[in-house]
């Protein structure tokens, strides 16, 4: 493969398209203004060259038609640009409701994966084809970033928070998975692949589980009770904590007389720091989880507490 | 005085060989010695920074691991972006072209401070000493842009020395800002009202501006990385209750703007070195003065484009691609009207035309590649990759570097009262030109395949792109090479220069060269417009009569 003669990557999903003919856009006018104003460099360096000496040019006269109109033109040229690409950057931040969730641990320098069925891999991601994919990322350390190049999409993952990236792949085959945000000594090798596979056979990657696995609702489910959440957080009226059923999504009103929709985010944040945003009615005495469950089972949990919320 | 020959002063004393003695360089308060001071301290830096890359870029030659480990080779490319950004770029037109010429051109004797123009020297190497140490005693390896929780967090290395280093040496920005400030307003001739000043002058103004704003807060973003990484205050670590993306917007909201510190001073040269070399004035003077301020003013609004991957708001996103495609608009019509300015114009190509023009044929692909940076959509596929690196690049040092090596070239006789050869001047631009091109061209193709920067091993397909560049930067550390082997050649062997070589306006041309300690023997009376091609000089009325003076 000769990367010199190929203006574009591989596009693997019909975003990349959308994304590429904005590029060829952008590429087309800045072709024409550079092949226009090397043009009038050469063009009047060779017309008007010093013959001599003495030569006496008139100054320039003082008006600003030229750059009232040439700024204008411009800006409602970038103006296009702008609303365009802001267009298409409204679908890559809003993922289908229905969209298949993997879950996304960045760590110094791997990248640790598990799909809905529970199935785990690292650095190397199955999916299927024509299926919107969802990742909920977070990290354990450093900031990484996401970047699958086929499919035109990225972004940095975050330690304490989580982010997404969505796509939906059009085509099979093997792609390449890289990290863009610089993350320490082996930040070139935290690499690795995409497998677009057709439905049957990722229902057969599927399939082959091996042993240990549960899918993070499930192991959301059973640290719920092992952790002892379950004690507190019940339907009964004497609970000392809010239930959560249909609390993903939602508006929740705090202690201190706001509201905050409760997002993954909020989530996390209620685990770890409990007293951040107290739900009104309850008093502060859940204790954090922080150090007591790790990035996966923190992810198993929300995962859990999502499956309890009716869309 | 009015028109009476500077030549006359030139067999005389002037600011070189009045004094000779190491403490009369060391402790002077001329200011076109400190500027000379800074020009061979910044040399000293800018070896050290290409040396790096020549480094990296041979390793990148092949698709392992093979002249460097993973470990050192992040602490090369930190090293190259620490040093030629904080001790390069940053300081290089202002410091040293800024400091020779800003009171020069206004008809002032020296600065309004000429003892913070010295102390903002020696504060300036102080930072660069602690860099250099760090690098030395072990290196960095955060990277230039000390992401943290990486850098106050994880790295295993001399963070805290580096930005130490970085944290002072914005201190002397911040003395040769003020400085051009306060001279700027209070010190200019009689007669030289602000529609008069040189464009030079506007870009130093406008530049100045932007450090005095934006210095304080990378300022505090690096004394915060230092007690979160010294004394585990949380304040971007999550792990600490922090957030990591705070030291983003605090860390770009500074380095954003200082890309404009690095290219307004360019774009004055640039202005310059056009109107002399089309003997006219140039067109739209107003526009290009005012649009530098422009650059200035939106340049600080736009820092959040750096971050549309980084989970800052759609909204936020939006808002900041929004605001960035404003700061094309004046530094377009830069572009219109230098192109416009040799229209009708004499137009001749000595060597700093020919550096001038290699600044505009790299700063056109610089400038237009930000379109592709400024989209939000586009932006999300190129954000770090090769394709971020060639264009600030293409701004950086095909803005940035070819402005600063054309004002050398067309200020040097100025300077040394010497010429270099034309030939060897004209032959290193245009070698200089290819290797640049041939060293950051391919990296474009590089980033739209999706190679990541800061990348030490990376896929095989990537490879014959990653050979064109790693030869092209031979070609331009070549380039270099033979630029300082004639100048250095010249101090000793040049012609005499006399006055003003190039037959140039501007009140830096009627002193003698190089001028004498305080600059001018009376203070000259600006009578002419700036740029008064028509005219023999600002002070005079007579009619031009340059067919007498030497031209190369």
């Amino acid at each position: 493969m000769n990367l010199l003669l190929q203006l574009l990557p591989e596009q693997a999903t019909e975003y990349a398209k959308q994304v590429d003919a904005l590029y060829l856009f952008i590429l087309a006018v800045s072709a024409i203004f550079t092949v226009l104003f090397i043009g009038l460099l050469v063009g009047f360096t060779l017309r008007y060259r010093r013959r001599s000496n003495d030569e006496k040019p008139q100054p320039p006269h003082e008006h600003y038609t030229l750059e009232i109109l040439g700024g204008g033109f411009l800006l409602a040229l970038l103006m296009v640009m702008f609303f365009w690409g802001a267009k298409i950057y409204f679908k890559a931040q809003r993922p289908p409701p229905d969209a298949m969730e993997v879950l996304v641990t960045g760590k110094q320098w791997m990248w640790k994966l598990q799909h809905p069925s529970g199935k785990k891999e690292i650095n190397t991601l199955h999916v299927p084809i024509g299926k919107a994919v969802r990742l909920s990322m977070t990290s354990e350390d450093v900031i990484h970033s996401f970047f699958i190049p086929a499919f035109r999409v990225k972004n940095d993952v975050l330690p304490g928070r989580y982010t997404q990236v969505w796509f939906k792949p059009e085509k099979e085959g093997t792609y390449h998975l890289f990290c863009a945000e610089y993350c320490g000594n082996e930040h070139s090798r935290m690499i690795g692949y995409v497998r677009v596979l057709s439905q049957e056979a990722y229902d057969r990657w599927t399939a082959n589980l091996g042993d240990v696995n549960e899918s993070p609702v499930q192991a959301g489910t059973r640290l719920f009770a092992e952790l002892g959440c379950i004690a507190c957080h019940r339907p009964d009226a004497g609970a000392l904590g809010p239930h959560l059923e249909n609390v993903f999504g939602h508006e929740v009103g705090l202690s201190d007389g706001t509201t905050v929709v409760a997002d993954e985010n909020y989530l996390r944040e209620s685990i770890l720091n409990p007293q951040a945003k107290l739900v009104a009615g309850f008093a502060p005495i859940m204790p954090t989880f922080q150090g007591t469950v790790n990035e996966e089972q923190l992810g198993q949990l929300i995962a859990y507490i999502k499956s309890l919320s009716t869309p | 005085m009015s028109n009476a020959p500077a030549t006359t002063h030139a067999a005389g004393k002037h600011y070189l060989n009045e004094r000779i003695t190491v403490s009369s360089w060391l402790l002077t308060l001329d200011h076109k010695r400190i500027a000379i001071l800074y020009l061979v301290s910044l040399i000293a830096f800018f070896l050290i920074g290409g040396l790096a890359a020549l480094v990296f870029r041979l390793e990148l030659m092949t698709p392992e691991a093979d002249v460097l480990r993973s470990e050192t080779y992040n602490k090369f490319f930190t090293t190259h972006g620490i040093v030629m950004i904080f001790f390069f770029l940053i300081p290089s037109i202002p410091a040293v072209l800024g400091n020779f010429l800003v009171p020069v051109m206004i008809g002032a004797r020296d600065f309004a401070f000429p003892k913070i123009n010295l102390a903002s020297w020696y504060v300036f190497m102080a930072g660069g000493v602690l860099a250099l140490i760090a690098t030395i005693a072990g290196g960095v390896e955060s990277g230039w842009t000390f992401y943290t929780p990486y850098s106050t967090m994880y790295a295993n290395s001399n963070v805290i020395l580096a930005v130490c280093g970085a944290f002072i040496a914005g201190f002397s920005s911040i003395m040769t800002g003020l400085n051009f400030i306060v001279t700027i307003h209070k010190m200019r001739a009689p007669g030289l009202t602000w529609f008069r000043l040189p464009l030079f002058i506007w870009a130093m103004y406008a530049t100045a501006l932007v450090i005095l704003l934006g210095t304080p807060v990378v300022a505090i973003t690096l004394v915060m990385i230092f007690v979160e990484r010294l004394f585990g205050f949380g304040i971007f670590d999550p792990a600490l209750g922090g957030d990591p993306v705070l030291f983003q917007h605090l860390f770009w909201f500074y380095s954003h703007p200082a890309v404009y510190i690095m290219i307004l001073p360019a774009m004055g040269v640039v202005s310059e070195i056009i109107s002399c070399f089309s003997k006219r004035r140039l067109y739209g003077y107003k526009v290009i003065a005012f649009s530098s301020l422009a650059i200035a003013v939106i340049g600080f609004f736009v820092w959040g484009h750096h971050m549309f991957v980084s989970s800052q708001s759609t909204f936020a996103g939006l808002t900041f691609s929004f605001l960035t495609f404003f700061v094309a608009v004046p530094t377009a019509l830069k572009m219109l009207n230098w192109i416009m300015t040799l229209k009708n114009g004499s137009v001749s190509l000595a060597s700093p035309m020919l550096y001038a023009f290699g600044f505009l044929g790299l700063f056109v692909i610089g400038g237009l590649t930000g379109l592709f940076l400024s989209t939000l959509a586009t932006d999300i596929h190129l954000h770090d990759t090769y394709f971020v690196v060639a264009h600030f690049h293409y701004v950086m040092v095909g803005g940035g570097v070819m402005g600063f090596l054309g004002g050398l070239h067309f200020w040097w006789p100025k300077m040394t009262g010497k010429t270099y050869p034309e030939g060897w001047a004209i032959f290193a631009a245009i070698v200089i030109f290819i290797g640049f091109n041939l060293t950051f061209f391919p990296q474009f193709q590089l980033g739209v395949h999706g190679m990541p920067r800061r990348y030490h091993v990376y896929p095989e397909e990537f490879q014959v792109l990653h050979i064109a560049s790693s030869t092209g930067a031979m070609v331009l550390g070549f380039g270099y090479v033979v630029m300082a082997a004639y100048l250095l050649w010249s101090l000793k062997f040049g012609k005499v220069a006399g006055a003003n070589p190039w037959a140039a306006r501007g009140l830096e041309w009627e002193t003698s060269s190089p001028p004498p300690t305080h600059n001018f023997h009376e203070t000259p009376v600006v009578r002419h417009p700036v740029y008064a091609y028509e005219f023999a000089s600002e002070t005079s009325d007579e009619p031009d009569t340059s067919s007498e003076k030497g031209h190369v």
